[in-house]
């Protein structure tokens, strides 16, 4: 489902070469939750970006259903983004003027789905969010404006979930509501990179990667 | 979810932004209309001015020209047409003519196209005994005035008394105690008496008219008149009465020419001086407006370019403000599909909502602000529909002007917003 071959990742900034993924090489595939932790810096988000179509490698392909991404145009890229990948935030990214069901179905904006308000209510009951539902996110908690945000990610029926530090800002609680609703993902068949610090994770993972100064280690 | 459903919600979100955004646009589409409308009342107060004062003109001049005409009659015909051999002294001194020329000499010089004088009036005069009442009067017989063919018809100076009826001095008609409609006799022939005249305190008061054929008949003296009055024609100028009595003796040859008194010139030369002096005025005015005009013309070409420049600026800073604010909006919109035109789309079509909005209301406030400034500068009061304008492509060119102002000045902060890297605002939010 999705593939990094060698893919290294450098910035050239005013300090000179920064490598941020070195030779990266894995695979994730359905039914299975990747969890690859590390240290802060280590070059997790830059992994996940990556692996979303958001950032180009600098060297190496990444695969993800089987197409590079990145020898598509920026709008096929974008499409293939809306229809494949759903991602997850620390820092929930919510739209901080729309209410949670509005929130959600920002996700149809590039990719309309016929029952894209049925789909979104689904998601709502789902995780625990009708009392919610049109409520703006600063009226809501940490956690259910992270169950907001994995409901967003999930409204299109992504093939991979990519989360980064997804319970980062949760208490145990609701980290452990996150992570089980991303397992429930991966039974029904999907498959996720779960770039975290958190330990946690790793009860939750069907396999753990450790990450360190770019670079995947065993 | 639609790229406008969500424009509209960021919109009621970010209240302010949107509002100065189209406070500024509305100032630039109104300063503009505000100009195109004001230099339009400012053409229609000129002309109701210019019209007005016009119009003074021409009532003042026809009063005085009443008053030149009331003042002709009371003074006389200032020209007399008088036989070549008439002793001048003998004329002088009794006030009418001893010889005689033809009354045809009247039709000769109005046919001919004289146009040193006009107004002939052919006369008949003698100083007579009246048998019936034994009194010296002056018979005067006259026909009223003989239409110059080459001019336009003209109101005489004289009314014509009619056949068989005859008009009385002052004297004679009070001390023989007369009455208009009365019957007398006249050297054996009945008249009927048509009009008595008031209080001259000259020989008019002991004169009496009566029909010129009748006069001739009466004194004996067929087809003959012995003077011509005439009023000489204001464009002769100052060289007057020897071009008169050169064009007369063409066409006269058996005449000479003689001045009355120069009263009657002097009043139509005063009047024709008021209204040298009025036009002067009124093209001075029409000068002094049309200065103005290009005074607040120039002025509107300066500062609106100014204006509108400003508010260009201040809705390109009100845009980088807005692109700044939705960084994480636009990444977060950018890693869940959306395209970077789509980013486009949202960010000009806030523009051009906000431009066409600010256009209508710049467009109502412009005219509003330009009628005031009319009322309270300018003195007068004028409607829309006075304008002669096309409002609605006024405030079609207003909106759509300002919406095309509002794109293009928020086109840079459009072009950063969709430009803008999602993984860079990803990547330091996390």
């Amino acid at each position: 489902m999705l593939e990094f071959k060698n893919v290294s990742k450098w910035f050239n900034g005013a300090q000179g070469k920064v490598t941020a993924l070195k030779e990266i090489s894995f695979s994730v595939r359905p039914g299975e939750l990747l969890a690859v932790r590390g240290p802060s810096g280590c070059g997790k988000t830059t992994l996940l970006l990556t692996a979303g179509g958001l950032l180009r490698p600098s060297d190496g392909q990444i695969y993800i259903d089987g197409q590079d991404p990145y020898v598509l145009s920026p709008e096929m890229r974008s499409r293939m983004r809306a229809d494949t990948v759903g991602f997850v935030f620390q820092q929930f990214h919510l739209i901080p003027y729309l209410t949670v069901r509005q929130n959600i179905m920002t996700a149809s904006l590039a990719a309309p789905l016929k029952e894209a308000s049925g789909r979104a209510q689904q998601l709502i009951s789902r995780f625990g969010l009708d009392d919610r539902a049109d409520h703006v996110p600063a009226r809501l908690s940490t956690g259910e404006r992270q169950r907001t945000a994995l409901a967003r990610a999930l409204l299109n029926e992504p093939k991979i979930i990519l989360a980064d530090e997804p319970t980062g800002n949760l208490d145990e609680d609701n980290a452990q509501t996150v992570f089980g609703y991303l397992s429930q993902y991966v039974s029904d068949g999907g498959c996720v990179l779960l770039v975290t610090h958190d330990a946690r994770a790793a009860a939750h993972a069907t396999r753990s990667l450790q990450m360190s100064r770019g670079q995947l280690v065993e | 979810m639609t790229i406008w459903n969500l424009m509209i919600r960021e919109i009621l979100h970010r209240k302010l932004n949107f509002a100065l955004a189209v406070l500024s646009v509305m100032v630039a589409s109104g300063s503009l209309i505000g100009s195109v409308t004001l230099l339009r009342i400012h053409d229609i107060h000129t002309g109701r001015l210019l019209e007005q004062k016009q119009a003074e003109l021409e009532q003042r001049m026809a009063q005085l020209q009443d008053d030149t005409r009331k003042a002709m009659l009371k003074l006389g015909f200032n020209i007399v047409i008088l036989p070549k051999d008439q002793n001048l002294s003998d004329w002088y001194a009794e006030d009418y003519a001893s010889k005689y020329m033809p009354e045809d000499y009247v039709h000769k010089l109005a046919n001919s196209g004289v146009v040193t004088v006009r107004h002939f009036l052919p006369s008949l005069q003698q100083k007579i005994e009246w048998p019936e009442y034994k009194r010296t009067i002056i018979l005067v017989g006259a026909r009223g005035e003989v239409p110059n063919l080459h001019k336009s018809p003209v109101k005489p100076l004289v009314q014509p008394v009619p056949p068989g009826t005859i008009s009385l001095g002052y004297e004679l008609h009070r001390s023989l105690e007369i009455k208009v409609g009365d019957t007398v006799e006249l050297m054996g022939r009945k008249f009927t008496v048509h009009d008595c005249h008031k209080e001259r305190g000259n020989k008019d008061d002991i004169t009496a008219w009566i029909y010129l054929a009748e006069a001739q008949e009466l004194l004996d003296k067929p087809a003959q008149i012995n003077a011509i009055l005439a009023l000489e024609c204001l464009c002769v100028g100052e060289e007057g009465l020897p071009l008169i009595r050169r064009e007369i003796a063409n066409i006269l040859p058996g005449t000479q020419v003689i001045e009355r008194g120069s009263e009657v010139i002097a009043r139509a030369e005063a009047r024709m001086k008021v209204e040298e002096q009025a036009r002067v005025a009124i093209e001075k005015e029409k000068i002094a407006r049309e200065d103005l005009r290009v005074v607040r013309e120039r002025l509107a070409s300066i500062l609106t370019p100014v204006v509108v420049t400003a508010c260009a600026v201040w809705i390109a800073v009100l845009g980088f403000t807005n692109v700044r604010a939705r960084r994480e909006e636009i990444g977060i919109l950018r890693a869940v599909g959306v395209r970077s035109r789509d980013v486009m789309v949202m960010f000009v079509s806030r523009h051009v909502l906000l431009g066409m909005l600010g256009g209508a209301l710049g467009f109502v406030a412009g005219v509003l602000a330009a009628v005031y400034f009319g009322a309270a500068h300018e003195g007068t009061q004028i409607r829309m529909t006075d304008m002669d304008l096309s409002w609605a492509g006024l405030l079609l060119a207003s909106v759509g002007g300002a919406a095309a102002l509002a794109v293009i000045a928020g086109w840079i902060p459009t072009v950063v917003a969709a430009r803008q890297d999602p993984a860079d605002v990803l990547r330091n939010d996390n």
